[in-house]
Protein backbone atom coordinates (compact mmCIF):
# COMPACT_ATOMS: atom_id res chain seq x y z
CA UNK A 1 0.00 0.00 0.00
CA UNK A 2 2.59 2.38 0.90
CA UNK A 3 4.13 1.79 -3.17
CA UNK A 4 0.62 2.95 -3.94
CA UNK A 5 0.37 5.66 -2.33
CA UNK A 6 3.87 6.71 -3.54
CA UNK A 7 2.80 6.47 -7.02
CA UNK A 8 -0.43 8.65 -6.79
CA UNK A 9 2.10 11.51 -6.14
CA UNK A 10 3.24 11.71 -9.88
CA UNK A 11 6.15 12.91 -10.36
CA UNK A 12 8.37 9.89 -9.52
CA UNK A 13 9.75 8.60 -13.11
CA UNK A 14 8.73 5.06 -11.67
CA UNK A 15 5.37 5.68 -11.20
CA UNK A 16 3.13 3.03 -12.60
CA UNK A 17 1.37 5.71 -15.03
CA UNK A 18 4.57 7.11 -16.27
CA UNK A 19 5.85 3.22 -16.48
CA UNK A 20 2.47 2.97 -18.92
CA UNK A 21 3.49 6.45 -20.74
CA UNK A 22 6.95 5.14 -21.29
CA UNK A 23 6.05 1.71 -22.26
CA UNK A 24 2.85 2.62 -24.87
CA UNK A 25 5.35 4.80 -26.41
CA UNK A 26 8.26 2.85 -26.54
CA UNK A 27 6.31 1.00 -28.63
CA UNK A 28 4.85 3.77 -31.15
CA UNK A 29 1.23 3.60 -29.81
CA UNK A 30 0.25 7.44 -29.83
CA UNK A 31 -3.31 7.78 -30.43
CA UNK A 32 -5.07 7.26 -27.00
CA UNK A 33 -8.56 7.95 -26.74
CA UNK A 34 -10.36 7.77 -23.25
CA UNK A 35 -13.45 7.48 -21.11
CA UNK A 36 -11.11 9.32 -17.75
CA UNK A 37 -11.64 7.67 -14.34
CA UNK A 38 -10.32 9.42 -11.30
CA UNK A 39 -7.47 6.96 -10.93
CA UNK A 40 -6.17 7.15 -14.32
CA UNK A 41 -5.94 10.77 -14.07
CA UNK A 42 -2.37 11.39 -13.61
CA UNK A 43 -1.97 9.35 -16.48
CA UNK A 44 -3.91 10.79 -18.79
CA UNK A 45 -2.40 14.63 -17.43
CA UNK A 46 0.32 13.20 -18.47
CA UNK A 47 -0.43 11.79 -21.97
CA UNK A 48 -2.03 15.14 -23.05
CA UNK A 49 1.28 17.03 -21.65
CA UNK A 50 3.26 14.97 -24.27
CA UNK A 51 2.85 15.93 -27.83
CA UNK A 52 3.77 12.40 -28.97
CA UNK A 53 -0.06 11.38 -28.05
CA UNK A 54 -3.09 12.45 -29.57
CA UNK A 55 -5.00 11.97 -26.22
CA UNK A 56 -8.59 12.92 -26.07
CA UNK A 57 -11.80 11.88 -24.40
CA UNK A 58 -14.50 9.90 -26.26
CA UNK A 59 -18.22 9.86 -25.37
CA UNK A 60 -18.33 6.16 -25.36
CA UNK A 61 -15.61 3.56 -24.71
CA UNK A 62 -17.08 1.85 -27.67
CA UNK A 63 -16.70 4.97 -29.76
CA UNK A 64 -13.11 4.63 -28.93
CA UNK A 65 -12.47 1.30 -29.67
CA UNK A 66 -14.40 2.11 -32.94
CA UNK A 67 -11.25 5.00 -33.78
CA UNK A 68 -8.36 3.12 -32.45
CA UNK A 69 -9.43 0.19 -35.15
CA UNK A 70 -9.54 2.33 -37.64
CA UNK A 71 -6.51 4.06 -36.80
CA UNK A 72 -4.72 0.79 -36.79
CA UNK A 73 -5.94 -0.06 -39.83
CA UNK A 74 -4.62 3.31 -41.49
CA UNK A 75 -0.86 2.16 -39.96
CA UNK A 76 -1.41 3.84 -36.36
CA UNK A 77 -1.19 2.13 -33.17
CA UNK A 78 -3.75 3.61 -30.51
CA UNK A 79 -4.76 2.74 -26.80
CA UNK A 80 -7.98 2.88 -25.01
CA UNK A 81 -8.49 3.87 -21.37
CA UNK A 82 -11.16 3.18 -19.32
CA UNK A 83 -12.87 2.11 -16.25
CA UNK A 84 -14.75 -1.08 -15.01
CA UNK A 85 -18.25 -0.14 -16.09
CA UNK A 86 -16.84 1.32 -19.56
CA UNK A 87 -15.49 -2.01 -19.79
CA UNK A 88 -18.52 -3.68 -19.29
CA UNK A 89 -20.03 -1.24 -22.41
CA UNK A 90 -18.01 -3.30 -24.65
CA UNK A 91 -19.12 -7.00 -25.47
CA UNK A 92 -20.16 -6.23 -28.96
CA UNK A 93 -17.95 -4.21 -30.23
CA UNK A 94 -15.50 -6.92 -28.93
CA UNK A 95 -17.28 -10.03 -30.37
CA UNK A 96 -18.52 -7.63 -33.84
CA UNK A 97 -15.54 -5.95 -34.58
CA UNK A 98 -11.93 -6.41 -32.57
CA UNK A 99 -12.08 -10.20 -32.40
CA UNK A 100 -12.91 -10.91 -36.23
CA UNK A 101 -11.52 -8.75 -37.99
CA UNK A 102 -8.40 -9.46 -36.06
CA UNK A 103 -7.45 -6.00 -34.53
CA UNK A 104 -4.69 -5.44 -31.75
CA UNK A 105 -7.05 -3.45 -29.57
CA UNK A 106 -4.77 -2.68 -26.63
CA UNK A 107 -7.43 -1.46 -23.36
CA UNK A 108 -6.21 -0.73 -20.31
CA UNK A 109 -8.47 -0.86 -17.69
CA UNK A 110 -8.72 0.64 -14.38
CA UNK A 111 -10.32 -1.80 -11.77
CA UNK A 112 -12.74 -0.78 -9.90
CA UNK A 113 -15.03 -2.76 -8.01
CA UNK A 114 -12.80 -4.55 -5.77
CA UNK A 115 -10.22 -3.94 -2.88
CA UNK A 116 -12.20 -1.70 -1.20
CA UNK A 117 -14.69 -0.54 -3.23
CA UNK A 118 -17.39 1.46 -1.89
CA UNK A 119 -20.17 1.28 -4.37
CA UNK A 120 -22.39 -1.51 -4.69
CA UNK A 121 -22.57 -1.06 -8.63
CA UNK A 122 -19.25 -1.03 -9.29
CA UNK A 123 -18.16 -4.43 -7.38
CA UNK A 124 -21.01 -5.87 -9.27
CA UNK A 125 -20.23 -4.35 -12.44
CA UNK A 126 -16.83 -5.76 -11.99
CA UNK A 127 -17.71 -9.38 -11.53
CA UNK A 128 -18.82 -9.20 -15.78
CA UNK A 129 -15.23 -8.29 -16.45
CA UNK A 130 -13.58 -10.93 -16.65
CA UNK A 131 -16.13 -13.55 -17.89
CA UNK A 132 -16.91 -11.62 -20.38
CA UNK A 133 -13.30 -11.35 -21.55
CA UNK A 134 -12.67 -15.55 -20.99
CA UNK A 135 -15.76 -15.84 -22.85
CA UNK A 136 -13.81 -14.28 -25.93
CA UNK A 137 -10.85 -15.98 -25.31
CA UNK A 138 -8.90 -12.28 -25.23
CA UNK A 139 -5.57 -11.91 -23.41
CA UNK A 140 -5.87 -10.27 -20.36
CA UNK A 141 -3.61 -9.60 -17.43
CA UNK A 142 -4.44 -8.19 -14.05
CA UNK A 143 -1.66 -6.25 -12.77
CA UNK A 144 -1.00 -5.88 -8.97
CA UNK A 145 3.07 -5.32 -8.91
CA UNK A 146 5.35 -2.20 -10.30
CA UNK A 147 8.27 -4.44 -10.73
CA UNK A 148 6.13 -6.72 -13.39
CA UNK A 149 3.98 -3.47 -15.27
CA UNK A 150 6.54 -2.77 -17.62
CA UNK A 151 7.00 -6.45 -18.57
CA UNK A 152 3.60 -7.51 -18.79
CA UNK A 153 2.35 -4.53 -20.45
CA UNK A 154 5.57 -4.02 -23.08
CA UNK A 155 4.78 -7.87 -24.21
CA UNK A 156 1.42 -7.51 -24.19
CA UNK A 157 1.33 -4.74 -26.34
CA UNK A 158 3.86 -6.88 -28.63
CA UNK A 159 1.75 -10.05 -29.06
CA UNK A 160 -1.57 -7.82 -29.34
CA UNK A 161 0.39 -6.44 -32.36
CA UNK A 162 1.97 -9.82 -33.56
CA UNK A 163 -0.79 -11.85 -33.13
CA UNK A 164 -3.32 -9.70 -34.30
CA UNK A 165 -5.67 -9.52 -30.97
CA UNK A 166 -6.75 -7.46 -28.55
CA UNK A 167 -5.45 -7.29 -25.12
CA UNK A 168 -6.90 -6.16 -21.67
CA UNK A 169 -4.22 -4.82 -19.41
CA UNK A 170 -6.31 -4.40 -16.28
CA UNK A 171 -4.76 -2.05 -13.11
CA UNK A 172 -5.82 -3.21 -9.91
CA UNK A 173 -5.87 -0.83 -6.77
CA UNK A 174 -2.98 -2.97 -5.41
CA UNK A 175 -1.18 -0.88 -8.54
CA UNK A 176 -2.62 2.24 -8.42
CA UNK A 177 -3.66 2.21 -5.25
CA UNK A 178 -7.53 2.22 -6.58
CA UNK A 179 -10.28 4.62 -5.31
CA UNK A 180 -10.46 5.16 -1.56
CA UNK A 181 -14.13 6.18 -0.13
CA UNK A 182 -13.18 9.22 1.73
CA UNK A 183 -16.28 10.35 3.89
CA UNK B 1 -42.51 7.40 -46.86
CA UNK B 2 -44.43 9.43 -43.61
CA UNK B 3 -45.79 12.42 -43.42
CA UNK B 4 -43.26 14.84 -41.73
CA UNK B 5 -40.34 13.77 -43.26
CA UNK B 6 -42.20 14.99 -46.80
CA UNK B 7 -42.34 18.05 -45.85
CA UNK B 8 -38.75 19.03 -45.70
CA UNK B 9 -37.74 20.78 -49.08
CA UNK B 10 -35.43 17.83 -49.57
CA UNK B 11 -35.69 15.16 -52.39
CA UNK B 12 -36.44 11.70 -51.46
CA UNK B 13 -33.30 9.71 -53.02
CA UNK B 14 -32.25 6.49 -53.33
CA UNK B 15 -29.13 4.95 -51.30
CA UNK B 16 -27.37 2.58 -53.86
CA UNK B 17 -27.86 5.56 -56.85
CA UNK B 18 -26.66 8.16 -54.06
CA UNK B 19 -23.47 5.83 -52.83
CA UNK B 20 -22.71 5.17 -57.18
CA UNK B 21 -22.46 8.96 -57.49
CA UNK B 22 -20.11 9.30 -54.57
CA UNK B 23 -17.83 6.55 -55.73
CA UNK B 24 -17.80 7.61 -59.09
CA UNK B 25 -16.34 11.12 -57.90
CA UNK B 26 -13.29 9.34 -56.46
CA UNK B 27 -9.72 9.62 -57.98
CA UNK B 28 -7.44 9.60 -55.39
CA UNK B 29 -7.74 6.28 -53.63
CA UNK B 30 -10.07 7.64 -50.85
CA UNK B 31 -11.16 5.48 -48.14
CA UNK B 32 -14.73 4.80 -47.96
CA UNK B 33 -16.21 3.21 -44.50
CA UNK B 34 -19.68 1.68 -45.14
CA UNK B 35 -21.83 1.03 -41.85
CA UNK B 36 -23.96 -1.21 -40.71
CA UNK B 37 -26.03 -3.40 -43.19
CA UNK B 38 -27.59 -1.49 -46.44
CA UNK B 39 -25.49 1.09 -46.06
CA UNK B 40 -22.33 -1.10 -46.65
CA UNK B 41 -24.59 -3.26 -48.82
CA UNK B 42 -24.78 -0.62 -51.26
CA UNK B 43 -21.36 0.26 -51.27
CA UNK B 44 -20.48 -2.85 -52.26
CA UNK B 45 -22.99 -3.02 -55.06
CA UNK B 46 -21.31 0.11 -56.20
CA UNK B 47 -18.50 -1.63 -57.07
CA UNK B 48 -15.54 -3.02 -54.41
CA UNK B 49 -12.90 -1.13 -54.30
CA UNK B 50 -9.65 -1.71 -51.94
CA UNK B 51 -10.05 1.00 -50.13
CA UNK B 52 -13.66 0.19 -49.05
CA UNK B 53 -13.98 -0.99 -45.22
CA UNK B 54 -17.15 -3.03 -44.98
CA UNK B 55 -18.77 -2.68 -41.65
CA UNK B 56 -20.52 -6.44 -40.48
CA UNK B 57 -22.10 -5.57 -36.69
CA UNK B 58 -20.67 -2.55 -34.33
CA UNK B 59 -23.72 -0.62 -35.09
CA UNK B 60 -23.08 3.24 -35.14
CA UNK B 61 -19.39 3.02 -35.31
CA UNK B 62 -18.71 3.80 -38.86
CA UNK B 63 -17.70 7.35 -38.18
CA UNK B 64 -15.54 6.57 -35.65
CA UNK B 65 -13.47 4.40 -37.41
CA UNK B 66 -13.37 6.71 -40.53
CA UNK B 67 -11.91 9.64 -37.56
CA UNK B 68 -9.27 6.67 -36.66
CA UNK B 69 -8.71 6.16 -40.32
CA UNK B 70 -8.01 10.15 -40.84
CA UNK B 71 -6.34 10.27 -38.01
CA UNK B 72 -4.11 7.90 -39.38
CA UNK B 73 -3.87 8.69 -42.90
CA UNK B 74 -4.09 13.13 -42.62
CA UNK B 75 -3.06 12.96 -46.13
CA UNK B 76 -5.56 10.56 -47.63
CA UNK B 77 -9.59 11.77 -47.79
CA UNK B 78 -11.96 9.86 -46.06
CA UNK B 79 -15.76 9.49 -46.63
CA UNK B 80 -18.21 7.66 -43.97
CA UNK B 81 -21.34 6.27 -45.44
CA UNK B 82 -23.80 5.72 -41.81
CA UNK B 83 -27.78 5.14 -41.76
CA UNK B 84 -29.50 7.85 -39.67
CA UNK B 85 -30.30 4.31 -37.32
CA UNK B 86 -27.04 3.75 -36.55
CA UNK B 87 -25.96 7.45 -35.95
CA UNK B 88 -28.75 7.61 -33.60
CA UNK B 89 -26.38 5.21 -31.56
CA UNK B 90 -23.68 7.19 -31.43
CA UNK B 91 -24.59 10.85 -31.43
CA UNK B 92 -21.52 11.64 -28.98
CA UNK B 93 -18.79 10.85 -31.70
CA UNK B 94 -19.96 14.01 -33.91
CA UNK B 95 -18.67 15.90 -30.78
CA UNK B 96 -15.69 13.99 -30.57
CA UNK B 97 -15.13 15.08 -34.03
CA UNK B 98 -15.84 18.18 -33.87
CA UNK B 99 -13.33 18.37 -31.15
CA UNK B 100 -11.10 17.16 -33.00
CA UNK B 101 -11.45 18.90 -36.57
CA UNK B 102 -9.88 16.58 -39.11
CA UNK B 103 -9.85 18.63 -42.15
CA UNK B 104 -9.74 15.19 -44.59
CA UNK B 105 -13.31 13.60 -43.11
CA UNK B 106 -16.51 13.50 -44.83
CA UNK B 107 -19.69 12.09 -43.00
CA UNK B 108 -22.52 11.02 -45.38
CA UNK B 109 -26.09 10.14 -43.20
CA UNK B 110 -28.42 7.83 -45.14
CA UNK B 111 -31.42 8.99 -43.41
CA UNK B 112 -34.65 6.79 -44.09
CA UNK B 113 -36.06 7.28 -40.81
CA UNK B 114 -36.54 3.59 -40.62
CA UNK B 115 -34.72 0.39 -39.50
CA UNK B 116 -35.20 -1.18 -43.13
CA UNK B 117 -33.29 -4.22 -42.78
CA UNK B 118 -35.23 -5.34 -39.25
CA UNK B 119 -38.84 -4.90 -40.73
CA UNK B 120 -38.82 -0.60 -41.61
CA UNK B 121 -39.94 0.27 -37.45
CA UNK B 122 -39.31 3.74 -37.59
CA UNK B 123 -36.58 5.24 -35.61
CA UNK B 124 -37.09 7.52 -32.58
CA UNK B 125 -36.24 10.65 -34.24
CA UNK B 126 -37.98 9.91 -37.23
CA UNK B 127 -40.94 12.48 -36.32
CA UNK B 128 -38.78 14.79 -34.22
CA UNK B 129 -35.47 14.67 -35.13
CA UNK B 130 -33.25 16.73 -37.56
CA UNK B 131 -29.93 14.84 -37.93
CA UNK B 132 -28.63 18.38 -39.78
CA UNK B 133 -29.71 20.48 -36.61
CA UNK B 134 -28.28 17.76 -34.43
CA UNK B 135 -25.19 17.91 -36.14
CA UNK B 136 -24.35 21.61 -36.14
CA UNK B 137 -25.59 21.40 -32.46
CA UNK B 138 -23.24 19.27 -31.72
CA UNK B 139 -20.67 21.47 -33.44
CA UNK B 140 -20.33 20.33 -36.71
CA UNK B 141 -20.60 23.66 -38.57
CA UNK B 142 -20.23 22.53 -41.64
CA UNK B 143 -23.25 20.08 -41.63
CA UNK B 144 -26.08 20.06 -45.14
CA UNK B 145 -28.74 18.35 -46.33
CA UNK B 146 -28.41 17.71 -49.79
CA UNK B 147 -31.41 18.90 -51.67
CA UNK B 148 -31.82 16.45 -54.51
CA UNK B 149 -28.77 14.31 -56.07
CA UNK B 150 -27.18 17.16 -57.80
CA UNK B 151 -26.84 19.31 -54.90
CA UNK B 152 -25.35 15.95 -53.26
CA UNK B 153 -22.85 16.20 -55.67
CA UNK B 154 -22.33 19.64 -55.46
CA UNK B 155 -22.12 19.30 -51.14
CA UNK B 156 -18.94 16.52 -51.93
CA UNK B 157 -16.90 18.59 -54.01
CA UNK B 158 -16.80 21.39 -51.47
CA UNK B 159 -16.47 18.63 -48.80
CA UNK B 160 -13.69 17.26 -50.91
CA UNK B 161 -11.99 20.76 -50.65
CA UNK B 162 -12.92 21.65 -47.46
CA UNK B 163 -10.31 22.12 -44.66
CA UNK B 164 -12.98 21.32 -41.91
CA UNK B 165 -14.94 17.68 -41.58
CA UNK B 166 -18.72 17.85 -43.66
CA UNK B 167 -21.43 15.89 -43.01
CA UNK B 168 -24.50 15.62 -45.85
CA UNK B 169 -27.53 14.23 -44.92
CA UNK B 170 -29.42 12.49 -47.66
CA UNK B 171 -33.01 11.82 -47.31
CA UNK B 172 -33.96 8.20 -48.88
CA UNK B 173 -35.81 6.12 -49.66
CA UNK B 174 -37.28 2.66 -47.78
CA UNK B 175 -35.44 0.54 -50.16
CA UNK B 176 -33.77 -2.46 -49.14
CA UNK B 177 -29.88 -2.51 -50.55
CA UNK B 178 -28.86 -3.56 -53.35
CA UNK B 179 -26.02 -6.18 -52.97
CA UNK B 180 -24.68 -8.20 -50.03
CA UNK B 181 -21.28 -7.58 -48.91
CA UNK B 182 -19.25 -10.89 -48.46
CA UNK B 183 -19.18 -11.74 -44.97
CA UNK B 184 -15.73 -12.05 -44.68
CA UNK B 185 -14.24 -10.00 -41.83
CA UNK B 186 -10.13 -11.04 -42.02
CA UNK B 187 -10.90 -10.39 -45.49
CA UNK B 188 -12.15 -7.23 -45.54
CA UNK B 189 -9.82 -5.76 -43.38
CA UNK B 190 -6.52 -7.01 -44.89
CA UNK B 191 -7.79 -5.74 -48.64
CA UNK B 192 -8.28 -2.15 -46.73
CA UNK B 193 -5.29 -1.82 -45.47
CA UNK B 194 -3.59 -3.32 -48.78
CA UNK B 195 -5.65 -0.43 -50.01
CA UNK B 196 -4.53 1.84 -47.85
CA UNK B 197 -0.70 1.22 -48.20
CA UNK B 198 -0.31 -0.07 -45.11
CA UNK B 199 0.65 -3.61 -45.84
CA UNK B 200 1.52 -5.62 -49.07
CA UNK B 201 0.00 -8.84 -49.79
CA UNK B 202 1.81 -12.14 -48.75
Amino acid sequence: MAIAEQQTQGSSDRSWHSIVLQTLKRNDVSLIPYVPDRVLTPLIKNLHADPFFTTFATAREEEAVGIVSGAWMGGRRGAVLMQTSGFATLANVLASLAVPYQIPLIMFVSERGTLGEFNYGQSLVCRTMRPVLDSLALEHHTITRLDELEFIADRSIKQAVTTQAPVALILNPLLTGGKVFEK
Amino acid sequence: MNQELDNRNTKVMNRFDVTSRLIAKLRDEEAVIGGIGNTNFDLWAAGHRPQNFYMLGSMGLAFPIALGVALAQPDRRVFALEGDGSLLMQLGALSTIATLKPKNLTMIVMDNGIYQITGAQPTPAANVADIVAIAIGSGLANSAWAADEEDFERLVDDAMAASEPSLIAVRIDDKPGVGTTRRDPVQIRERFMHGLGVREPL
